[in-house]
């Protein structure tokens, strides 16, 4: 059985993001990119899956710019067998991004498509229930907690929803995406990170799958949250109780 | 640490360098002794009220008063907590060239006081090199200003380097000017296990001649460290699969993220093909470094965890660093729990004994040996933390008497009544 896993290379979580000051995106010039979280604990899992015997190889899947190597190295460094990149130089929107993955999907035949939940940059949360639309799968989103049965073919996966914990089972091929609680990802060890250097990347552009890259979104403009004032602190209970009455209204 | 209890009857808060001379022209004319105070982050209670000392606290004294985006230099009051300046810089595209631990109360001023070292020593320098100026008060209310913002200036005494280290027994420092490296884009850390102290020192050799430039931190820690932020620590992890005796923390800097880290990935696999590694993990993000991070600085704090500790910083040549913990291991057997860890890369050994309780015959097993041993190896007993009240006696050990008279003489001149944070650096009998 074969796993195919998306990853996606974004600023790293613990960057201070900052606005471009025509406001047409995130300063992403001299910032650390790292792989996005939700799809380093999708890779874990794939990773996990093939430990315990019910999956023989895991191909890791990126898709951006030629530096988008990086994060799929990591992703072989972790443990992935292969990686697959599918070069694009410019922003890539959900869609687009699931058409090339059914194509990926029919070429490679994988029985499970694992994708974090969303990425941290856009936080668009549509991939994975874009492709399985397309591809016509089940999907299991949010996932915390996956149970495969081999022999049925079966993936029991845990959702986590507002009201608490869904379990819906799905027939195989599925795609599943991940949410936070699932697992803890590996570190790269130094012995693994030198068996990825040897590790085949498959390359493709979106022309050779005959995937056409189009939007009918616009990004329009992009601002910071505004700024939180301050907390001031007050020196008696008299004068919080005029400021709730007379300031903020509320008795 | 519940080391020290201070005793005091008044504390002030100055906002301003003038109330702060006003308050030490008052005290010296009455002969009321001071203690400065900054964070009191301090591990040899530099900063504590022996009996009945007036607390000057600068945490009031508490602003950024410029920074230079051309030079990097920041001039500021004492009392700004070490992080806050960190966040100012990061804003503006530079970083502090010290970090240690306790930077989310230390303040500058204590930092400055105490020549603090920390985590970035090896690549950044001492404070000596970093502070371009202070500005002081001395005991009788006069105002040094020296704030100069200068790389090089020859004019006389440098005397700004009296009050770099002297912990606050010469003066209060009340601003400093200092250089600020810019923040570079490219940090890469990793987490090492070696598998005895020899391979830590070759490995720390070959870091500096295969990375160079971008080496900024070589930290070690030994398996019983490891053990104990492992157990007492919340949230510490093991990023490795298995124990091993001693770890090793690596952390380059430069400016371009793919030739660093594929000159540091070029150093590891070689180290670990000549088996100076024989395990390691590489930081592929931001948070798995901070993790690695916290295991080393996690020590201090799971160690008060674990009851009384007794911490000695020294100085001793790299070769010998580690003999000083087997032989107190042996000396001390099942009593207590020796842990070593440091700045493998400046020579200097954080060395804590931990027991259940502080007990007079444990503490007689460990000093004076431990002073005696490292004056033997022409170390010094106090590689970062300064003198302070624990190690005021024991000078000697590390500075010959000719030199200590020359700083009494020092001491007398700029403190003749004594009034700044006695009993502290100098010994007592000494100075009166």
């Amino acid at each position: 059985m074969k796993i195919m896993v998306a990853i996606k290379r974004v600023v790293d979580y613990a960057v201070k993001i900052r606005v471009k000051p025509d406001k047409t995106g995130v300063v992403t010039e001299n910032v650390k990119m790292s792989m996005n979280p939700f799809c380093e604990i999708a890779l874990e899992e794939a990773l996990r899956m093939r430990e315990s015997g019910f999956a023989s190889e895991v191909v890791a899947v990126t898709m951006g710019p030629s530096q988008s190597v990086d994060t799929l190295r990591t992703g072989l460094a972790m443990g992935a067998d292969r990686g697959i990149h599918v070069e694009f130089a410019s922003s890539l929107y959900p869609l687009s991004v699931a058409k090339i993955l059914k194509k990926l999907v029919q070429i490679e035949k994988p029985h499970l498509l694992i994708l974090g939940k969303q990425a941290i940059d856009d936080d668009c949360n549509q991939t994975g229930q874009m492709t399985a639309g397309l591809l016509n799968w089940p999907q299991g989103t949010f996932a915390s907690k996956v149970v495969l049965d081999k022999e049925k073919q079966i993936a029991t996966v845990d959702r986590e929803v507002d009201d608490g914990i869904e379990t819906v089972r799905l027939n195989l091929p599925a795609v599943i995406t991940t949410d936070l609680r699932l697992n803890q990802p590996r570190y790269a060890t130094l012995p693994n990170i030198m068996k990825a250097k040897s590790k085949p990347i498959k390359k493709f552009t979106p022309e050779e799958l005959n995937v056409e890259i189009k939007s009918d979104m616009e990004i329009v403009q992009v601002t910071e949250p505004p700024k939180r004032k301050a907390g001031v602190i007050l020196s008696s209970v008299d004068e919080l109780i005029d400021k709730l009455k007379h300031e903020a209204n509320v008795i | 640490m519940l080391k020290y209890k201070g005793s005091s009857k008044l504390l002030l808060q100055p906002t301003s360098t003038d109330q702060v001379s006003q308050i030490l022209q008052y005290c010296n004319s009455r002969c009321l002794t001071v203690v400065p105070q900054g964070g009191n982050t301090g591990l040899v209670g530099g900063s504590v009220p022996v009996f009945d000392e007036v607390i000057v606290s600068l945490s009031l004294m508490n602003k950024i008063i410029s920074f230079d985006k051309v030079s990097g230099i920041l001039i500021c009051e004492a009392g700004c907590i070490l992080e806050n300046i960190m966040s100012f810089l990061d804003n503006e595209g530079f970083i502090m060239p010290l970090d240690l631990g306790a930077k989310g109360s230390c303040q500058i001023g204590g930092n400055v006081s105490t020549n603090a070292g920390g985590l970035r020593l090896l690549r950044y320098g001492s404070l000596h090199g970093n502070v371009l100026g202070v500005e002081a008060v001395l005991a009788d209310g006069t105002v040094l200003d020296m704030l100069k913002t200068l790389r090089k200036d020859n004019t006389g005494y440098d005397l700004k380097h009296l009050f770099i280290g002297s912990e606050g027994s010469l003066g209060i420092v009340t601003k400093v000017s200092i250089l600020t490296p810019p923040k570079l884009s490219s940090v890469n850390t990793a987490f090492l296990a070696c598998k005895d102290y020899s391979s830590c020192q070759k490995l720390l050799q070959e870091a500096k001649w295969k990375l160079g430039e971008i080496l900024s931190a070589f930290e070690f820690l030994d398996g019983q460290s490891m053990d104990l932020v492992l157990n007492h620590l919340d949230g510490a992890r093991n990023p490795l699969s298995s124990m091993h005796d001693f770890y090793v923390l690596i952390e380059t800097t430069g400016s371009d993220e793919s030739s660093d880290k594929q000159k540091l990935e070029a150093f590891l696999l070689g180290s670990m093909e000549n088996e100076l590694i024989s395990d390691g993990v590489l930081a592929q993000d931001i948070n798995q470094a901070s993790s690695f991070w916290h295991l080393r600085e996690g020590i201090s704090e799971a160690l008060v965890r674990t009851g009384a500790v007794y911490k000695y910083d020294l100085s001793i040549p790299v070769e010998h660093l580690y003999n000083l913990v087997e032989e107190m291991r042996s000396r001390l057997g099942d009593t207590a729990n020796v842990i070593a860890f440091g700045h493998l890369g400046d020579g200097n050994l954080h060395l804590n004994i931990s027991a259940p309780q502080y007990d007079d015959k444990i503490l007689s097993q460990i000093e004076p040996f431990v002073y005696e041993w490292t004056s033997k190896h022409r170390g010094s007993v106090s590689a970062e933390h300064g003198l302070g009240l624990m190690k005021a006696n024991e000078i000697f050990y590390s500075k010959s008497r000719e030199t200590v008279q020359v700083m009494a003489s020092i001491k007398n001149l700029l403190d003749p009544n004594h009034i700044l944070n006695p009993y502290k650096v100098l010994p007592h009998s000494f100075i009166s």
